[in-house]
């Protein structure tokens, strides 16, 4: 026992010092490793990112109430009357006499975006008072909030990032209105920081909806709370709505994206994976055919054939290793934090989000290009094993 | 022929080697095939779209709609030759995942704007005289396995029947096909006098027009005066031709083009070092054997030749088999179900990628090549 982990050392040792000689072969097969590795942590960090917007929209006790039947805020409607009995339900949190809610309606203008110049739809939201306390980590990050019942507007980080004439200052035209950008605002990443915020009422005229809103989002007491307050709602003749936390909506309106890119980006992923299985078996034959004596030398000396395969399986996944730790960390320093904006396909309007390039993902990553340098090197290194020692001392 | 039969000869030498290259080839075009579909169906509609056709929508969004009004105004303008008004239905049919384009349109304005859409004479008629009908693509058809006389149920949360019910039955009455690939053929059309009539609100009002003009050439100039018609009106539009139009809307989706062919370029130049690496060595192998091959008389071209030919024999087979596997794989369907409004291989990516194969090739070989020509004789017979 003692002597065959003996033997693993030397003969791995043996192999990784001749690797310098094999630089060109390895080194291209270290390298597609490491392509392989950067495009698939580059893909699925798309979706991780869209992922983490989605969550971080979610506060932990907040709920989202739609009119029955809506998947989204675009395609829901509450009556004002109806929206207000909402707000009245058990359950909502409360600073003095003030609920922690706002009757909201969602719809989209047209801006073009910066990268393209072509027009994005890009969301609005009408909010009541309460809708800063409604989110986690709101902050004005520029110039104030905007005053009730002036055609004044706030816009997220997100919008002002992607969209022309988006920034404090600046006046967006929707239709015949001019509404002043008086203060740009923060929610921790999230949603919210795509959209433009303004007074529920000033939306409610623009866009000639009456008294009418769309949803109502609301902090509870504690999250527990939850069940109290939808019973409540639900069991109201009154009216005829949907009740959901918003980790539950949020996670529902990403689904269908994060289940695309992931589906899209492991398939290009596994099928590069496999062009690399067969560069590294390339390499991997090509090392043990060009050390055949070598190796036969060794096990003549008396070297088993244990040894000799844990050596070559080890040079594969030791270049395996270094190609996937290369691809994660240019994956990392290229994407991680990289800006982008995309189409949420619930809502159909636009949503900005950072590239995540997370640590499950790195890991991910590189147990990848540990299997491509394990299936790359272990049939090379049965070979290895069995070549008949007399046959290959007499070759070359 | 004896040239051939010599590179048919060095490459049978280590089978194993050359079948492994000649597979990562192959993984290298599979990819390629399948990200061109996968931009094509991003991109659908913009190579098709009618270079005589504009669309206006409301200026301050497409969910804004309009006055059915604006269609005389708009036909009166000079250039126009007709127009025809369009409604986003957005139903969902089961699950908010089977989702689909519906658009409520006047039947005969559709068929005579969008030659594109070829409907059978009995589908036609079918249509116009069954209200409650709808006209569909073959891909929906087949995507529901849904045919002529169906009766399809759809739930909309946007749009509900007088009285208030959201659910809405329509009758398969016809099928369209694509005239040519790359046309959607993922939509249902609904008829505008039933949808009017039965919607609980909103009467008169439409989402945005398809407008068909003379003369091309003159598109952008109708667009300003189309608009021009609707400016400081409390609906004012937003004109522009359908091709830009559709274009926006990937745009909005992020720089699909871009990211596949980062992908693709990750691609190949990963091959490149597997395939480039693979010819070198077996050049390095050989080198005993090239120099006789030129001390019996080979020309310093002809060993050239011979170890380019080696690359192209490799990444013609290779290639030439990837872009048949995602031939078939394309063929076999999209990756979502059919929620992809097309899915093919456009003509222009598999001539791309014909040519890819003898740049592959080209690159992957010239240094050896370079390195089999410059060989002294007497140097390498030394060895």
């Amino acid at each position: 026992m003692f002597r065959s982990i003996t033997q693993i050392f030397q003969v791995t040792r043996f192999s990784i010092a001749s690797l310098p000689r094999r630089l060109g072969s390895s080194l291209s097969a270290m390298l597609g490793i490491a392509g392989v590795v950067a495009v698939m942590v580059g893909v699925l960090s798309i979706a991780q990112g869209i992922m983490s917007t989605m969550k971080s929209s979610a506060g932990a006790a907040n709920v989202i109430v739609l009119r029955s039947g809506a998947d989204t805020e675009m395609t829901s409607g509450l009556g004002g009357d109806e929206a207000r009995l909402i707000t009245e339900a058990p359950g909502i949190a409360r600073d003095g006499d003030q609920v922690i809610a706002s009757r909201e309606l969602f719809v989209m203008i047209n801006l073009p975006k910066r990268s393209t110049g072509t027009d994005a739809n890009v969301p609005v939201r009408g909010v009541e008072g309460q809708a800063d306390r409604v989110r986690e980590g709101f902050r004005l990050v520029e110039g104030r909030m905007f005053q009730p019942g002036l055609n004044e507007v706030i816009v997220g980080v997100g919008a002002r990032r992607e969209f022309q004439g988006a920034a404090l200052g600046d006046t967006l035209a929707v239709g015949s209105e001019q509404w002043p950008v008086v203060g740009v605002f923060e929610t921790g990443g999230g949603l919210a920081e795509s959209e433009v915020w303004v007074d529920a009422p000033v939306l409610q005229d623009a866009f000639r909806r009456g008294n009418s809103f769309q949803s109502v989002h609301a902090t509870l007491e504690r999250p527990g709370a939850f069940t109290e307050f939808k019973d409540a709602l639900t069991s109201d003749p009154r009216m005829n709505v949907k009740v959901q936390t918003e980790a539950e909506y949020y996670e529902g309106q990403s689904r269908l994206l994060y289940n695309l890119i992931t589906g899209l980006g492991t398939l290009i992923a596994l099928i590069m994976g496999l062009g690399a299985v067969f560069g590294a078996l390339n390499t991997m034959y090509t090392a043990v055919s060009s050390r055949t004596r070598e190796i036969a030398t060794l096990r003549a000396l008396g070297f088993r054939s244990g040894p000799v395969i844990v050596s070559v399986l080890s040079e594969s996944l030791l270049l395996a290793l270094l190609g996937g730790i290369v691809g994660a960390g240019l994956a990392w320093m290229a994407f991680d934090g990289f800006r982008g904006s995309t189409l949420n396909f619930s809502s159909f309007s636009a949503m900005t989000f950072a590239f995540d390039v997370n640590a499950p993902l790195l890991i991910q990553g590189i147990v990848f290009a540990l299997l491509i340098g394990f299936f790359g090197g272990l049939f090379p290194a049965i070979k290895a094993s069995r070549t008949p020692i007399a046959h290959a001392l007499r070759e070359l | 022929m004896k040239f051939l039969s010599l590179i048919f000869g060095n490459l049978r030498r280590k089978k194993l080697r050359t079948a492994l290259t000649v597979l990562s080839i192959i993984v290298a075009f599979v990819l390629f095939g399948y990200l061109g579909a996968i931009r094509a169906a991003f991109l659908a509609g913009i190579d098709v779209a009618g270079a005589d056709r504009l669309i206006t929508r409301n200026k301050v969004s497409l969910i804004n709609l309009m006055p059915m009004a604006h269609l005389a105004e708009i036909e009166r303008v000079e250039g126009v030759d007709m127009a025809a008004h369009n409604t986003w239905f957005g139903g969902i049919y089961q699950e908010p995942s089977n989702f689909f384009a519906q658009i409520v349109v006047e039947p005969e304005a559709l068929l005579e704007l969008f030659p594109e859409y070829v409907v059978s004479e009995e589908d036609q008629r079918r249509w116009l005289a069954t209200r409650t009908g709808v006209l569909i693509g073959r891909g929906l058809a087949e995507r529901f396995e849904w045919s002529v006389g169906d009766k399809v149920p759809i739930m909309n949360p946007l749009w509900s029947q007088q009285g208030g019910d959201p659910n809405w039955v329509f009758d398969v009455a016809a099928i369209y096909d694509g005239a040519e690939q790359g046309v959607d053929t993922s939509q249902m059309f609904i008829r505008f006098d039933f949808f009017d009539e039965a919607r609980s609100g909103g009467q008169g009002l439409v989402g945005w027009y398809t407008v068909r003009i003379d003369d091309p050439d003159r598109a952008a100039e109708v667009a300003v005066a189309i608009d021009q018609v609707f400016a400081n009106s409390p609906d004012e539009t937003k004109t522009e031709p359908e091709g830009a139009f559709i274009q926006g809307f990937a745009n909005q989706m992020g720089n699909i083009g871009f990211i596949i062919t980062s992908i693709v370029g990750a691609v190949f130049f990963t091959i490149l070092l597997v395939a480039g690496n693979t010819m070198a060595y077996s050049v390095r192998e050989r080198i005993n054997e090239l120099a006789v091959l030129k001390a019996v008389g080979f020309t310093d071209g002809g060993v050239l030749g011979l170890v380019l030919g080696e690359s192209l024999v490799i990444t013609v087979i290779g290639g030439g088999i990837g872009l048949a596997l995602a031939w078939l794989m394309v063929s076999a369907g999209d990756p979502t179900g059919g929620a992809l409004p097309v899915f093919f291989i456009p003509l222009r990516d598999l001539l791309l990628g014909v040519l890819l194969i003898f740049v592959l090739a080209f690159i992957a070989g010239i240094f050896p090549a370079r390195m089999a020509q410059r060989l002294q004789v007497a140097d390498a017979l030394r060895r």
